[in-house]
């Protein structure tokens, strides 16, 4: 059902001109920067530092110096590979749980929508339910029945950002079902598949690649949040959250034990919701030029 | 016949939209179907092309009974009936080039393949006065009227046998509402389609229909060839439409007898006993309150009118009463 009717287009002249039109906005580069830097210490981070778990009984609480950039903590251990090794544990949990909801969520809020007769009814009530707990509550409440561990921390923050997904994929299919386009279509004979993917889905791309890029910046603050109450990642795998929590201990005599998670959660978070807005305005069609 | 309508009802909840309903268009005819806003004239065009399900009355297609037909046993038969609608901008999925948006119903209906499709969009663009580089263009960078000219593309490029267009330049600029009709009125005549031209306004269809069918809460109330409606409109509600539309000519308009109708059309949740019009009709005597007249053609020269005070002899005049 899903033929593609394409008449080719250039494709890469409009990424062009995206990337142009992008490029030349501070804000969203700044994101962009932040999120860059962001991966690259997740991703190669690890690999240049030492082991997060190497203990210096030497230089317990150590500050900031040539041999550890970041100081060290209550067990000598360098903080700057447990920053790093918490970025990787953050990115996986921000990355993953966002893919959770939207692998979810979309084709949930997508059925709902198109078809609503007795689905939708049912679908939105339990989303309201959902709703109706702050996110964090959710997610802890999710987090204690699965049980702490990396893998928990990510069904959970998945299955709590869910009901925004659904809600959100929901509303744009009700608007755009409506548009005369689709009507077009019905008229021509499409297929409800080729309505959906060709029509339906694309139109409303736009809110959810936003949406995704405010997913993950929520989802590494509840995975941090989740951490600190020991009910996400579990010490000694360093999290910025576990670090947080041995920090506020030791917060007169080594602030910059939770000085550095702090703005790493806060620099990791702008980067991917000024990015979000930076995608927002690119890739609407309509506000091209 | 092209299209055969009987007795069509249609019902959203309580809403009668359209409430028996009977018209015929013949082979390469242009129909003007006319009424104000709310007589659901859009609605019989939408169940001609069964984007709303009828409630009730049948739906001939060709000859053929299309009103209970399943989605898939219509879908050929979409090749024969496309559709212009009203709004410019809510009509092109934003997400595809114009090239895309009049090359697919060649690609689903297989008439062309990828390779041939480029061709034959130039060659319909260049048909509804778009340059062939509109092609890569997206709809947000064309004007409404370059849009509808786009619509226009996408509906009769699979040379339907019947095209139903909904209002299509009443969300235009005046200056560009009279291109996009001479645009239609050629196409017309050189493609030969037949047409259910669904407006707001008499002087458009003045111009391009064979036949007038006017419509007053979701029934038709008089229908006849465009010249004789014009020229002698039995029902008091065309009379009053047609006393409404300007005149070019300042002394005839001066001169003019002006019909003012009062008050609103009345809700098609509960429309009035009777004749539907008597609420607003200057004529209405007793009979009109009670019994509904029926479409009725007297002097027998295919000219209808659904009133009691039409006559063999006698036509009524709502002018000229006060």
């Amino acid at each position: 059902m899903t033929e593609t009717l394409a008449v080719p287009a250039p494709v890469s002249a409009r990424r062009g001109r995206m990337w142009r039109r992008f490029r030349r906005r501070p804000m969203p580069m700044a994101g962009l920067v932040l999120v860059v830097a962001f991966l690259l210490l997740a991703l190669i981070g690890p690999l240049v530092t030492g082991d997060p778990a190497q203990q210096d009984y030497l230089a317990t609480l150590a500050p900031p110096s040539g041999a550890h950039p970041m100081g060290t903590d209550d067990l000598g251990r360098d903080a700057f590979a447990r920053i790093a090794h918490g970025a990787q544990v953050s990115l996986q949990a921000g990355v993953l749980s966002m893919l959770l909801a939207m692998v979810v969520g979309i084709p949930i809020g997508l059925v709902a929508g198109f078809y609503r007769r007795w689905l939708d009814p049912i679908v939105m009530r339990l989303v309201d339910v959902t709703l109706a707990f702050p996110f964090l509550v959710f997610a802890v409440g999710l987090a204690a029945i699965i049980g702490p561990s990396l893998k928990g921390v990510v069904i959970a923050l998945g299955f709590a950002q869910l009901p925004a997904i659904i809600r959100i994929t929901r509303g744009e299919v009700l608007a755009i079902r409506e548009m005369d386009y689709v009507a077009a279509a019905i008229a021509d004979g499409a297929g409800d598949g080729h309505i959906i993917f060709r029509y339906v889905l694309p139109n409303c791309a736009s809110p959810l690649i936003v949406q995704a890029t405010v997913a993950i910046p929520t989802a590494i603050i509840g995975e941090s949040t989740l951490s600190f109450l020991g009910l996400g990642v579990q010490p000694p795998t360093p999290s910025w959250g576990v670090m947080l929590t041995t920090a506020q201990q030791y917060l007169s005599d080594a602030p910059w034990l939770a000085i550095w998670p702090g703005l790493m959660i806060a620099l990791a978070t702008l980067g991917f919701n000024l990015l979000g807005d930076g995608l927002r305005d690119v890739l609407d069609p309509r506000s091209a030029r | 016949m092209i299209l055969r309508i009987d007795n069509l009802v249609k019902h959203y909840g309580p809403v009668r939209a359209v409430d028996g309903l009977s018209l015929e268009i013949g082979q390469g005819e242009v129909l003007g179907l006319v009424g104000e806003s709310g007589s659901g004239k859009s609605t019989v065009g939408k169940c001609v092309l069964r984007l709303t399900e009828p409630t009730a009355g049948a739906i001939e297609l060709d000859g053929r009974d299309i009103t209970h037909l399943s989605r898939r046993a219509m879908r050929p038969l979409r090749r024969d009936v496309h559709m212009v609608f009203q709004d410019p901008y809510s009509s092109l999925n934003p997400r595809f080039t114009i090239g895309q948006i009049v090359g697919e119903p060649l690609l689903r209906h297989k008439v062309a393949d990828r390779r041939t499709v480029s061709g034959r969009v130039s060659a319909m663009l260049e048909k509804v006065g778009l340059r062939q580089e509109m092609a890569s263009r997206y709809p947000h960078e064309l004007s409404g009227g370059q849009r509808q000219r786009v619509g226009l593309a996408r509906a009769l490029i699979l040379e339907p046998r019947l095209v139903v267009a909904d209002e299509p330049v009443s969300a235009l600029d005046v200056s560009v509402q009279a291109s996009v009709l001479n645009l239609i009125t050629d196409l017309q005549r050189d493609m030969g389609f037949s047409c259910l031209f669904i407006t707001h306004d008499l002087s458009v269809v003045e111009f391009l229909a064979d036949r007038v069918a006017v419509m007053y809460l979701g029934k038709i109330v008089e229908s006849g060839p465009t010249a004789e409606i014009f020229a002698e409109p039995r029902h008091p509600y065309t009379q009053a439409l047609l006393s409404a539309a300007p005149v070019a000519d300042p002394v005839r308009q001066r001169d003019r007898r002006r019909i003012v109708l009062g008050g609103d059309v009345p809700s098609p949740v509960d429309p009035p006993a009777g004749c539907r019009f008597h609420t607003r009709c200057p004529l209405a005597y007793d009979a009109c309150r009670t019994e509904e007249p029926p479409l009725h053609d007297p002097r027998g020269n295919g000219h209808p009118a659904a009133c009691h005070l039409v006559t063999a002899d006698r036509v009524p005049d709502a002018a000229a009463h006060r």
